[in-house]
């Protein structure tokens, strides 16, 4: 059963529009898509998600809603009960994990009605907190171009702000404790979306894997671990959370190795403008070609391709004012936000040529 | 390894009592109370209970927490801990774990619980060794931190030696607030 979710008006979402980590503005917003910051806490006197009964997910869930009021006027969800059409879009536009949509944990734990919740700010969707994903709770702040340390700033307050009701768990030794020790000490995930079309098309991505190795970053796809990088987008973060100050961590992704792989890429797209030229511009043309008469196109392509318009227009070799119409389209030709546009529930058919339908009119004065 | 009275063992002695050896695991606190504390610091109690823990089997099967009943063979096969408590119940196996999965750290640096911290101020010194730990832990953590200034001034990265100064700065005026 397909319902639409509707745009409310006033504080509701609207499902129709871009969200923060397309809006393509912030400092090298050429390359950098977003910055997230995500901050892992748990209650001090509760069991952890993986060892919890229903009733006592429960019971977290009530006082973490309790103190998620405090923070601002945030939008709840409660994730187990929405339908699973919502859950889609709110992955879509990564507001939750995939995982926290199928509620589903490491070692098969749990199951998709397990009470589980979601908050987030609206209208700009830069705040949202997870509440019983793998931990207790999941702070994340969202900013679009290159800005960790502000989103660092937005987690920090967002977490005393939950601490002044909630009593977390913390030990001298491993910091902030959390479901799985991967992530203790600051709880703190620093990632970065980059879109490095450049490095693709020169076949240089393996640089920036082993670059970003040797710093012991992770380097991730479009919807984070395990995931492809679809559309040329590639998600760096931190793996280590212990023993380096939030600062210090930050410091290291944003003043040290995010800059030199914009360097990298930045580099690439010179030199496709400049020494293969005709190459490059037979490549984006084609790709925007594709787009503009295409009659039945899967997520994959349009993503593929939307990705080498983008480099296209930012190399200048696409005429077009404005990228942000291009970044929407990333989240619009996604399956549920395809459909929410549509304003119907569509057979993987229907939303081939549906999709391809909206990319032709979308498209149509670009180029 | 913990104590009966839940805290960490630090103490592990073996007993002859009837011709049976019975292995014992206090806190230090309880092992004074025990009698055992004027023994604690010899160095021949360190190497006994450094032989009866090579001899005793390294992987006891029912190893499992006190609090939430999470069993270690569990953890080890999801990877996911069940409690708070979890930490203390199976350090001595997460600990090295813990280190090879983040560069070699050990101890936490960085952010504190606001609101407990500023509590603990105001409630005395026990409170606040809750969060920043023993003086031991103390000292651990502030070399550590010294030692990430140092490369940060080495390597030139200003910014970053800035925020570490920052840090240390808060750890000294935390620790002096103490005593």
């Amino acid at each position: 059963m397909f319902g639409s979710v509707s745009n409310s008006g006033g504080l509701g979402p609207d499902y129709t529009t871009p969200t923060e980590w397309l809006r393509g503005q912030g400092r090298c917003s050429d390359v950098v898509m977003s910055s997230r910051v995500r901050l892992a806490r748990n209650l001090a006197a509760h069991r952890f998600v993986p060892q919890a009964d229903r009733t006592q997910r429960a019971q977290v869930l009530s006082l973490c809603r309790r103190a998620v009021e405090r923070v601002g006027p945030l939008r709840w969800v409660d994730v187990h009960t929405a339908q699973e059409f919502e859950r889609r879009l709110l992955v879509e536009r990564q507001l939750m994990s995939r995982q926290h949509a199928r509620g589903k944990l490491a070692g098969g734990i749990g199951g998709p009605d397990e009470p589980r919740g979601l908050a987030v700010s609206l209208p700009d969707e830069r705040l949202s907190i997870m509440v019983n994903e793998e931990d207790h709770l999941r702070i994340q702040v969202m900013r679009s171009g290159l800005g960790l340390a502000d989103a660092l700033a937005a987690a920090d307050a967002a977490d005393d702000m939950l601490e002044e009701e909630l009593e977390y768990a913390f030990s001298p030794r491993f910091g902030y404790l959390t479901a799985c020790p991967t992530n203790v000490g600051t709880g703190a995930r620093f990632s970065v979306m980059m879109h490095l079309p450049g490095l693709k098309l020169l076949g240089d991505i393996d640089k920036v894997r082993r670059a970003a190795e040797d710093m012991s970053l992770a380097v991730r796809g479009f919807f984070g671990e395990g995931s492809e990088a679809v559309g040329d987008l590639f998600q760096i973060s931190n793996q280590t959370t212990l023993g380096k100050t939030e600062q210090v961590l930050l410091h290291e992704m944003e003043a040290e190795i995010i800059p030199r792989v914009i360097d990298y890429e930045r580099h690439a797209r010179r030199m496709l403008v400049e020494k293969r030229r005709m190459t490059t511009l037979d490549r984006v043309y084609r790709a925007l070609g594709t787009l503009r008469h295409a009659r039945l196109i899967s997520t994959d392509e349009a993503m593929e391709l939307l990705s080498l318009v983008r480099l296209g227009v930012l190399t200048q070799l696409i005429p077009a004012a404005d990228i942000k119409p291009i970044n929407a389209l990333l989240l619009f030709v996604q399956q549920a936000h395809l459909q929410q546009i549509v304003g119907r529930e569509l057979t993987q058919q229907e939303r081939r040529s549906e999709r391809a339908r909206i990319l032709r009119e979308r498209l149509a004065d670009v180029g | 390894m913990l104590c009966e009275c839940g805290r960490e063992a630090t103490i592990h002695e073996t007993v002859i009592i009837n011709g049976k050896a019975i292995e014992k695991h206090l806190c230090e606190e309880c092992a004074g109370k025990s009698g055992l504390g004027a023994q604690v610091h010899a160095p021949l109690h360190e190497l006994v209970s450094s032989f009866v823990k090579a001899i005793s089997p390294a992987e006891p099967a029912q190893l499992s927490c006190s609090v939430c009943g999470l069993t270690y063979a569990k953890f080890k096969q999801t990877g996911l801990l069940g409690c708070a408590h979890c930490y203390a119940a199976f350090e001595e196996k997460l600990g090295p774990l813990i280190e090879r999965a983040h560069e070699g750290a050990t101890h936490h640096v960085g952010k504190i619980p606001r609101r407990a911290l500023e509590r603990s101020r105001q409630g005395g010194p026990g409170r606040l060794e809750s969060l920043l730990g023993s003086a031991e832990e103390r000292r651990v953590r502030l070399e550590a931190l010294q030692r990430q200034l140092h490369e940060a001034v080495q390597a030139e990265h200003y910014e970053q030696a800035a925020s570490l100064r920052d840090e240390i700065r808060k750890l000294d005026e935390l620790n002096g607030g103490e005593t």
